[in-house]
């Protein structure tokens, strides 16, 4: 009846995973009752969970990605501690648990927080950005966030039904073919990725056509906002690189499931093609994740120098070759393959290449700030610390491109080291300048400045105390991945890395603070003209929250820089207003991730019956979805211009 | 700081091609065509995957012993008739013409199960000589490359279902019209993927 599914799936000689997963149930079940208790339930169902609006959609992507944030950083303190005890003996973690940490740690990291905390941005300004009223697709759009939002269940679940896998971030065979790892830890893996990927494939699809197909009257290519070009260099890239992804794990899907053998160890299977697929899809998605955040800080750093970006043309060329570039890279992965020296020297020698459009851009962004009149916000600390860490992590990523230095390297800390300094510089700080920056946009208010320089400082400098340990320790020879050791010249190292990972820890309790905080303070923080910062582009010209319409006309954009040229210009007439119409709300996303997670659960538990009805299920909600007879519905022009006004009036007041 | 800012590009706006949003149709087909490219992408994997694990075949029959090319050629003419159809159907739905939109759906539909069931016996009869797919990395690749077509013929055959269904209850409505664009892109795709598949898969195989 219940396929694999006993009561022995649940952990109950662990205390650790047991207790964790005890709390965040109890917090779940706090905040469920909570809603309820209030009467909450009825608009978060309304306004949140059926929502099709982009501004929520992405509202809801960022929320996601804080808390899988959380959970992950858990992970990496764990790690941490673990590493810090286990000198000389056997630490708190046991190796199957200590393994499944790191694997859990570096899934969540990418898929459910670097992957959803970029979409979310993407998903509020961009049609902002662009000055229209939605994404191409905004039912779409809910069915993406949702699938992805099933992915992470999947992946939380596990902690408590089961196992997760022990295999490391990529599962590479054949250790996590079925002869090697038995167990539903690798299917947990499989199934939630392979969930969550078909949502981000469908979020890239909607974002690429919502950039290249809706756009404001005169918003020509030459005058989109940077943070849109790098974000259809992402999404261009997500709608070629995840495709590789579902492929390579539906093989591994087909080997563990029935029999097959794409990366078995006999039968002719062949585990090094499942490395050069996997990491087609993973240089890439390296890419995907790092550009959005450059956008961010091109626009960060032209608002905050009061200057228009230093070389447009140069920064849009430098996107589109790293976005080429990127696909070309991806044996540096595996140099230690054997895949011989010239092979090596190509792929090496096309990725310091790489290096060069990277090295372009720092010096735009060095060049905007150069005699611009600098506001040191919390978005701009972010932008000045990615730009000194970035830098130096890009560097260490030259060093790695080199065969010979990556033969000494590969799978030691210094590895760590480096892919964690331009993860953590790069996107994680684009991120939260990203965060601090169109919070205000979001909600009305800003967030409060102290406590988020405070954050930064944490930040950054925990960042460092943590992670130059990891490049030491590296170029000493200790590889990643060690439950114990006891070599005592690495143990001063990571005792200070542990401290490191403390001051982190610090950086994120004080973000919590300062939301905390700022919701508290709102009434003193509130933003009536919609523009906080002085903004430079179309979303500023919104009132903060935008309405759900976004604008009441389209704007019309006659140069770089939109909303700086129209502030230079002065407000335009009031124009005609007529009614809108906008995309009902619909909870087909909600429901077909619904399916989608019984469907997930059911298929790594073998519970036949419940995957056909899972799969009905979904089928169904499409019909439903198909069926429907009115989509949209109107507000009415007298409602548009009482908005408009109103927004009109605290601009020039 | 304000009155200082250059106001870019003021003066000279040179008449542009960006009039604004593109229309729906424009917004779902082209949406479409992305994630046309996008699965294309997914089944370049499977193609390479083939090509790598190919003659990997476990001491195992290889292509040259397992492939009717016959059989083959009716699936082809099935497929490709089935597209042609599809053609039909569209003109039938530019015409507003009930009647022959459901019937030239119909015969859509039944050349695609068609094309389907000789895929299957084909199949069935390979598994039956003991070529099933767990016997060799070939065999794996090779059922996976062409079933993923199969599979997405099935899907289509579901979707023409739906779409037959919602042109009888719903008529030729705008939102509906633009389904049906999508739906035959995606039958035709199907041909091109096909047509990769016979010349890639079964004329390669046939003459190694």
């Amino acid at each position: 009846m219940f396929g694999k599914l006993t009561w022995s799936a649940i952990p109950f000689d662990q205390p650790i995973p047991l207790g964790s997963s005890l709390v965040v149930g109890l917090i779940l079940c706090a905040v469920l009752a909570w809603v309820f208790i209030k009467g909450h339930a009825p608009y978060v169902w309304r306004e949140w969970i059926t929502s099709v609006d982009h501004k929520r959609i992405g509202v809801m992507y960022c929320i996601l990605a804080l808390v899988m944030l959380i959970r992950g950083f858990i992970d990496a303190l764990m790690m941490r501690s673990q590493q810090a005890l286990a000198f000389h003996a056997p630490g708190y973690l046991p190796p199957e648990h200590y393994d499944q940490i790191f694997s859990a740690h570096g899934t969540i990291m990418i898929f459910f927080v670097a992957m959803p905390f970029v979409i979310g941005l993407m998903n509020f300004v961009i049609p902002l950005q662009l000055g229209v009223r939605d994404v191409a697709f905004p039912t779409l759009n809910s069915v993406s966030f949702w699938l992805t939002a099933s992915g992470s269940f999947l992946v939380t679940i596990s902690l408590v039904v089961g196992e997760f896998a022990r295999t490391g971030w990529l599962a590479y065979p054949p250790l996590s073919e079925l002869t090697y790892s038995p167990g539903v830890g690798v299917d947990y893996y499989l199934w939630a990725l392979e969930i969550s990927g078909i949502g981000t494939l469908m979020a890239g699809i909607n974002m690429a056509t919502t950039i290249l197909k809706l756009r404001a009257p005169g918003l020509t290519y030459t005058r989109m906002p940077v943070f849109c070009w790098t974000s259809l260099a992402s999404n261009l890239l997500i709608v070629a690189a995840f495709p590789i992804l579902t492929a390579v794990l539906a093989m591994l899907l087909l080997d563990r499931y029935c029999d097959f053998h794409f990366f078995t160890n006999d039968a002719g299977g062949n585990p090094m093609m499942f490395v050069n697929l996997i990491w087609a899809w993973g240089h890439p998605e390296v890419y995907i994740l790092i550009l959005p955040a450059f956008g961010v800080f091109s626009e960060v750093i032209a608002t905050f120098s009061g200057k228009p970006l230093f070389g447009y043309r140069s920064m849009v060329a430098a996107t589109m070759v790293i976005c080429i570039l990127s696909f070309t890279v991806w044996l540096h992965h595996f140099f230690t393959m054997g895949a011989g020296g010239d092979v090596n020297a190509v792929f090496g020698i096309l990725s310091m290449v790489i290096a060069v459009p990277t090295g372009v851009k720092i010096f735009n962004w060095l060049f905007t700030l150069y005699g611009g009149r600098v506001r040191y916000t919390a978005p701009m600390c972010w932008s000045v610390g990615f730009l000194v860490t970035f830098a130096i992590g890009g560097m260490t990523g030259v060093l790695l491109a080199v065969p010979p230095a990556d033969f000494v390297l590969h799978n030691s800390l210094f590895l760590v080291a480096h892919f964690h300094n331009v993860i953590i510089g790069g996107v994680l700080f684009g991120a939260f300048a990203g965060y601090n920056y169109w919070f205000p946009k979001a909600f009305g208010f800003t967030l409060d400045e102290r406590l988020g320089k405070a954050a930064f400082w944490f930040w950054f400098v925990g960042f460092w105390v943590t992670f130059v340990p990891l490049y030491m320790l590296g170029l000493m020879g200790m590889t990643r991945r060690m439950q114990h050791y006891d070599n005592p010249e690495w143990y001063p190292w990571t005792l200070l890395s542990m401290v490191g990972a403390l001051l982190i820890l610090t950086g994120i309790t004080l973000q919590v603070v300062q939301l905390i905080v700022s919701i508290r303070t709102r009434d003193r923080r509130r933003d009536p003209t919609g523009d906080p910062w002085d903004g430079r582009t179309l979303e500023w010209s919104t009132p903060s929250p935008p309405p759900v319409f976004n604008f009441a006309v389209y704007p019309d954009v006659s140069g770089a820089d939109a909303y700086w040229g129209m502030k230079s210009a002065k407000l335009a007439q009031e124009p005609d207003y007529t009614a809108i119409e906008i995309p009902k709300n619909t909870p087909t996303g909600f429901v077909a991730a619904f399916f989608a997670t019984v469907t997930g659960f059911s298929l790594i538990w073998h519970i036949w019956w419940l995957v056909i009805v899972g799969l009905i299920g979904a089928y169904a909600t499409f019909v439903v979805f198909a069926w429907r007879d009115e989509s949209e519905y109107e507000i009415s022009a007298e409602e548009v211009a009482r908005i408009d006004r109103a927004n009109r009036e605290a601009r020039t007041a | 700081m304000n009155a200082a800012a250059p106001s870019i590009e003021m003066e000279e706006r040179e008449p542009t091609s960006a009039d604004g949003p593109a229309s729906r149709r424009i917004v779902v087909g082209y949406g479409f065509w992305i994630f046309l490219l996008s699965d294309i992408i997914m089944f370049s994997a499977f193609f390479a995957t083939y090509a790598v694990l190919n003659t990997a075949t476990n001491g195992g029959p290889g292509p040259a012993q397992l492939f009717d090319t016959t059989n083959v050629a009716i699936e082809t003419a099935c497929l490709l008739a089935s597209s042609f159809a599809c053609g039909m159907a569209s003109l039938a739905v530019a015409e507003r013409n009930q009647t022959w939109t459901q019937i030239s759906l119909l015969a859509t539909g039944i050349l695609g199960a068609a094309f389907l069931a000789l895929e299957l016996k084909e199949f069935a009869s390979l598994v039956e000589r003991g070529a099933g797919p767990t016997h060799s990395a070939f065999l794996s690749s090779f059922y996976t490359l062409v079933g993923c077509h199969g599979a997405h013929i099935t899907a289509g055959l579901l979707w023409l279902g739906t779409m037959m269904a919602q042109f009888y209850a719903k008529g030729f409505r705008e939102n509906i019209q633009h389904r049906y664009l999508c739906f035959s892109l995606f039958w035709h795709a199907l041909d091109i993927i096909w047509i990769a598949i016979f010349s890639l898969v079964y004329l390669n195989g046939t003459r190694i």
